[in-house]
């Protein structure tokens, strides 16, 4: 039998979130099963119901967890200012002169 | 015959409705009824941010090529990578609320439909990349943030994304900044410069002070600010950070007014904004070809794709 993915969305304007699935015969039996399983104590505002066949995934190792390629230059770590500024303002505060 | 938004007849209490839930906090999804009005606003709103997205590497892009090290050069490619794949989420935004992404492409083109000033400016050295990325992309940050609570969910979620990447362009561009001003005195005068150029387009850059009550974004909570709170906390976070590396800000008028708690500032020349974003910017027609040839140049992709006859 056919399994379908469950998506919720917890609070209004949330992203949707993987919440589980269940096994139907087809789409009407699953939206059945899915209203019962994560709809029943309203801890879901919307839900959807998804084919699992319909679910592709990207399995690339390469893209997702690369072992030895360093990509900081394109994160906010990669960056470290600290000593820089230091001396930047080391600078500019020795070079105000005083009234 | 077509419809067209006047012939919609809408129900006054259900429009008062969705008015009621936006205003106190709700969020709409693209399924969602909405009246006409407010979807419209949202798509020129979301359309504007994405062609914004996409002109904006225009400028950086220039400089690839031209780039002082490695490490840069792999960075500006990252962040016009970055900026091409926020033009992309927001064109899907956009195109949700009803128009296709050929039409939105073809208005910009024909200058129907408009994008951000500061990307109508020309830009003239290393140190403009550096302005660029530090103060422009902070400016524009501080709208964005405001955007997260936008009462369209769709585009707030977006905004996360979004956000998340563009906080490393700013810690780039301050970075080179930094590293600029703690380098040569040509080096340091070659920031001040490009900070003397970009100065008045930053000011521009949140709008002008429009009336909150005359601003149907507002109305709608499509944004969560107006446009001279941004302004002021731009001033706040950013001119602190400047004026501590030793640069100048190119206005007297200049200073914080403790009583009033906000920034005083000369009022720019609003009609001059009003003149860029419509067209008639100093690069306008020059960044507007370049598209134009781009998106020439790429139509054979966009034919095979779609499965057309070349």
């Amino acid at each position: 039998m056919p399994v379908f993915e469950v998506f919720q969305q917890a609070r209004e304007g949330k992203a949707f979130e993987h919440g589980g699935n269940v096994v139907a015969p087809d789409a009407d039996m699953a939206i059945l099963y899915a209203r019962e399983f994560y709809g029943r104590r309203q801890e879901a505002r919307r839900i959807w119901v998804v084919p699992r066949e319909c679910i592709v995934e990207i399995n690339d190792p390469d893209l997702l967890h690369p072992p030895a390629v360093d990509r900081s230059y394109r994160t906010v770590g990669g960056y470290s200012v600290r000593d820089t500024l230091r001396a930047t303002r080391g600078a500019v505060a020795g070079s105000a002169q005083p009234d | 015959m077509v419809a067209t938004v006047d012939t919609i007849v809408e129900d006054p209490a259900r429009v008062e409705e969705f008015v009621k839930h936006v205003q106190s906090g709700g969020k709409v999804e693209s399924g969602d009824w909405m009246p006409e009005e407010y979807r419209k606003q949202v798509l020129r709103f979301v359309e504007m941010h994405a062609n914004s997205e996409l002109m904006g590497v225009l400028p950086e892009r220039e400089w690839i090529n031209k780039a002082p090290t490695l490490k840069r050069k792999l960075a500006l490619t990252a962040k016009v990578q970055d900026e091409v794949g926020h033009a992309e989420l927001l064109y899907r935004v956009a195109e949700d609320l009803g128009k296709t992404r050929e039409a939105m492409l073809q208005d910009l083109l024909d200058g129907k439909t408009k994008f951000h000033n500061v990307f109508h400016y020309p830009t003239y050295s290393w140190a403009d990349v550096a302005i660029i990325a530090w103060l422009v992309d902070a400016a524009a940050i501080q709208s964005q943030k405001a955007l997260l609570d936008s009462s369209y969910a769709p585009y707030a979620r977006t905004m996360q994304k979004i956000c998340w990447e563009e906080s490393f362009h700013i810690k780039h561009g301050y970075d080179m900044v930094v590293t600029m001003m703690n380098g040569t005195q040509q080096q340091k005068d070659m920031i001040q410069e490009a900070l003397n150029r970009w100065w008045v387009p930053l000011v521009h850059f949140h709008g002008p002070p429009t009336l909150a009550e005359k601003d149907r974004d507002l109305y709608y909570r499509i944004k969560a600010k107006p446009n001279f709170v941004l302004r002021q906390e731009f001033f706040s976070k950013y001119i602190p950070k400047i004026l501590e590396l030793g640069l100048t800000i190119p206005d007297p008028e200049l200073r914080f007014d403790t009583e009033a708690n906000e920034w005083r500032y000369s009022d720019p020349d609003w009609n001059e904004l009003k003149l860029v974003v419509t067209g008639h910017g100093p690069k306008t027609e020059d960044r507007l070809n370049l598209r134009r040839m781009a998106y020439a140049d790429t139509q054979w992709v966009r034919d095979v794709v779609l499965g057309r006859a070349a």
